[in-house]
């Protein structure tokens, strides 16, 4: 891993009328790395990740993605990261070839590119027999394991994942987080948010949200020392205990 | 130019793969052109008629199958008095009551004035209006004959009478559907364009497909003319199925104008009305907020827009609205190639007008898209 600085944010934040939902956040992310994102719900880490993909102008603060200005080069950090949203946002009525298809082409890859990247894509995913099949009609699993591959079709430098796994089987979310090394073995920087505490574990280093303010960030290993921890679940508890938000 | 590609491969095969809008698109238009002339037929028949005639001659007779037979009149009731005659209105079995009064024929024969009552059940303005007006015309013809038959006899009196005589240009026969089916032409294209591309959009705002493609770097041109694109063409082709097929088949409506020049306009028309879905779409969330919003306009643009009513008899405020009213133009260009073959430089105003309504909406629109929120 080299340590060179792909995301940076400092004390980005974003208000909507009096409430904060992001509270002066500052982190890197180096490239390479596995970036695990976590917080209870309403913690503000969809927020965030809006912010970092251009989806929501920050209220103040400072951020670089991939080197460009969160503020001024909106269109030069969209051309570098990929993103998949929490909400499964492909085209249900294309099949899984026209979904690959369109989003590669407005990506700008070449036609040739295109051909063999698509054929690629279905073949690791196993979907060869599905690849004219609409999406709609495809489990969820697989579905998500579409959705991030499309997010990463253009090889950008930063993928941004919101709770990929939600709803999914331990199978293909043992399965998906296989995908996610491998893209991460590509070079591709993976900035990911989960609910689910041994994901957490399969991260380099790990952020905690508690209402809108990070604050934990480390790897795995030493939050567990600092915190005096068995498991990844114990130091979510001990830190989320004190958010007002807890559930 | 490549990124349009893309978008628009995409969009026509959404569109072509939905199974509830696609038959929408196609047999809607056709179906409504069909059936609305129809309904907004101006000319009124079937009119129930009571007659209550207390003189029972040859020559009430005689006025009773005039009326009967123009076609116009429904024999609904023969009643011996006006009352029971006017039992029926109250029952709404009638519309309309002529009562010819004893001693109608004597009195014509020697020549005194003679006079027939006749009362309107006025509830139905416009069935009320027409129906008089086409019974007097009868009893007037009568009454001419009967001065033709009689008065030559005695050359007593011979009346100075001025004669009106119409002629009816551009629509010779007062065809009520060259002038409706036009109008209601211009009315589906307006649907089609604003509500489609509006809920088009609007869908991928609550898919939330949108978001997807606003992390890409498609521009925001390319976004916009990815959905107008598809909605212009479709917008030609209701446009040119309603013109070619059930116009002029059905209604045997063959354009007088150029057709060039229609399509002309109708392509600057559409980029106006698909603005205005655009814009609509740029600030509903969901397509029930759209539909609704889309709703109200196109029932303000359809009666404020001349289609059934003439613009001229409005009370000055209502006359301006309809002036802002892109709809107002679009209707009086169709009828104005269709039906009068207009040349360029007779709807060079409207084409400004209308060009103008376009660069306005689309400009809003495009101003108030945005990909970061």
């Amino acid at each position: 891993m080299n340590e060179d600085v792909v995301i940076k944010t400092d004390k980005l934040t974003k208000r909507f009328g009096n409430f904060i939902a992001t509270n002066e956040i500052s982190f890197e992310v180096y490239a390479g790395e596995i970036f695990g994102f976590l917080g209870a719900n309403g913690a503000g880490k969809t927020t965030a990740i809006k912010m970092l993909c251009g989806l929501l102008a920050p209220s103040s603060g400072q951020a670089t993605i991939a080197g460009y200005d969160i503020y001024r080069q909106t269109e030069k950090i969209k051309q570098n990261i990929g993103y998949m949203s929490q909400k499964f946002s492909l085209y249900e009525d294309l099949t899984v070839m026209e979904n690959i298809r369109f989003f590669g082409g407005i990506y700008g890859l070449k036609a040739r590119e295109l051909r063999e990247k698509s054929i690629e894509l279905v073949e690791t995913l196993g979907l060869e027999s599905e690849s004219n099949k609409l999406v709609g009609s495809i489990p969820l699993g697989w579905k998500q394991k579409l959705a991030f591959s499309v997010a990463i079709i253009h090889q950008p430098k930063i993928v941004f994942l919101d709770e990929p796994t939600g709803g999914v089987d331990p199978i293909t979310r043992r399965q998906f987080w296989d995908m996610i090394y491998r893209a991460a073995d590509r070079g591709i920087t993976i900035f990911v948010t989960t609910h689910y505490m041994d994901e957490a574990e399969y991260c380099n280093r790990i952020s905690i949200m508690v209402d809108g303010s990070i604050r934990a960030l480390d790897t795995p290993y030493k939050l567990k020392q600092q915190f005096a921890a068995q498991s990844m679940d114990e130091v979510f508890f001990e830190l989320a205990r004190g958010g007002k938000k807890a559930e | 130019m490549r990124t349009l590609k893309f978008l628009l491969q995409k969009e026509f095969r959404q569109i072509f793969r939905n199974k509830a809008l696609l038959p929408l698109i196609v047999i809607a238009p056709i179906v409504q052109l069909l059936i609305l002339p129809l309904a907004a037929d101006y000319e009124v028949r079937n009119i129930n008629l009571s007659i209550v005639d207390q003189d029972h001659s040859s020559m009430s007779r005689d006025l009773i199958s005039k009326v009967t037979s123009s076609g116009y009149f429904k024999l609904a009731d023969y009643s011996p008095s006006f009352d029971k005659a006017f039992r029926q209105v109250e029952d709404d079995r009638s519309d309309l009551i002529l009562e010819i009064p004893p001693g109608f024929e004597r009195n014509l024969i020697r020549e005194n004035p003679q006079q027939l009552f006749v009362a309107i059940n006025a509830v139905n303005g416009v069935k009320a209006g027409l129906g008089g007006s086409y019974l007097s015309q009868i009893i007037r013809e009568y009454n001419n004959n009967i001065r033709q038959q009689w008065l030559p006899a005695n050359k007593t009196t011979s009346l100075p009478a001025i004669e009106i005589t119409n002629a009816n240009w551009f629509n010779p026969h007062m065809s009520y559907y060259l002038f409706m089916v036009p109008g209601i032409l211009a009315i589906l294209v307006t649907i089609v364009g604003s509500y489609m591309c509006a809920l088009n959009i609007v869908k991928e705002k609550e898919l939330g497909t949108i978001e997807q493609i606003n992390v890409t770097p498609v521009r925001k041109y390319q976004f916009i003319l990815g959905k107008l694109i598809p909605f212009l063409v479709i917008g030609i082709f209701v446009f040119s199925a309603g013109l070619f097929g059930v116009a002029r088949l059905v209604y045997g409506i063959i354009p007088v104008g150029n057709i060039l020049l229609l399509y002309g306009f109708l392509v600057v028309y559409l980029v106006a009305i698909l603005g205005l879905g655009l814009l609509i779409s740029t600030f509903a969330s969901t397509q029930q907020q759209a539909m609704s919003v889309a709703f109200f306009f196109i029932i303000i643009f359809m009666l404020m827009s001349g289609l059934f009513t003439p613009l001229d008899g409005m009370p000055h405020w209502a006359y301006i609205i309809s002036q802002c009213n892109p709809v107002t133009y679009f209707i009086e260009v169709v009828r104005m190639i269709i039906l009068k073959g207009s040349g360029p430089e007779d709807i060079k105003k409207h084409f400004l007008i209308m060009s103008g309504f376009g660069i306005l909406l689309n400009v809003l629109a495009i101003w108030n898209y945005r990909k970061t929120g």
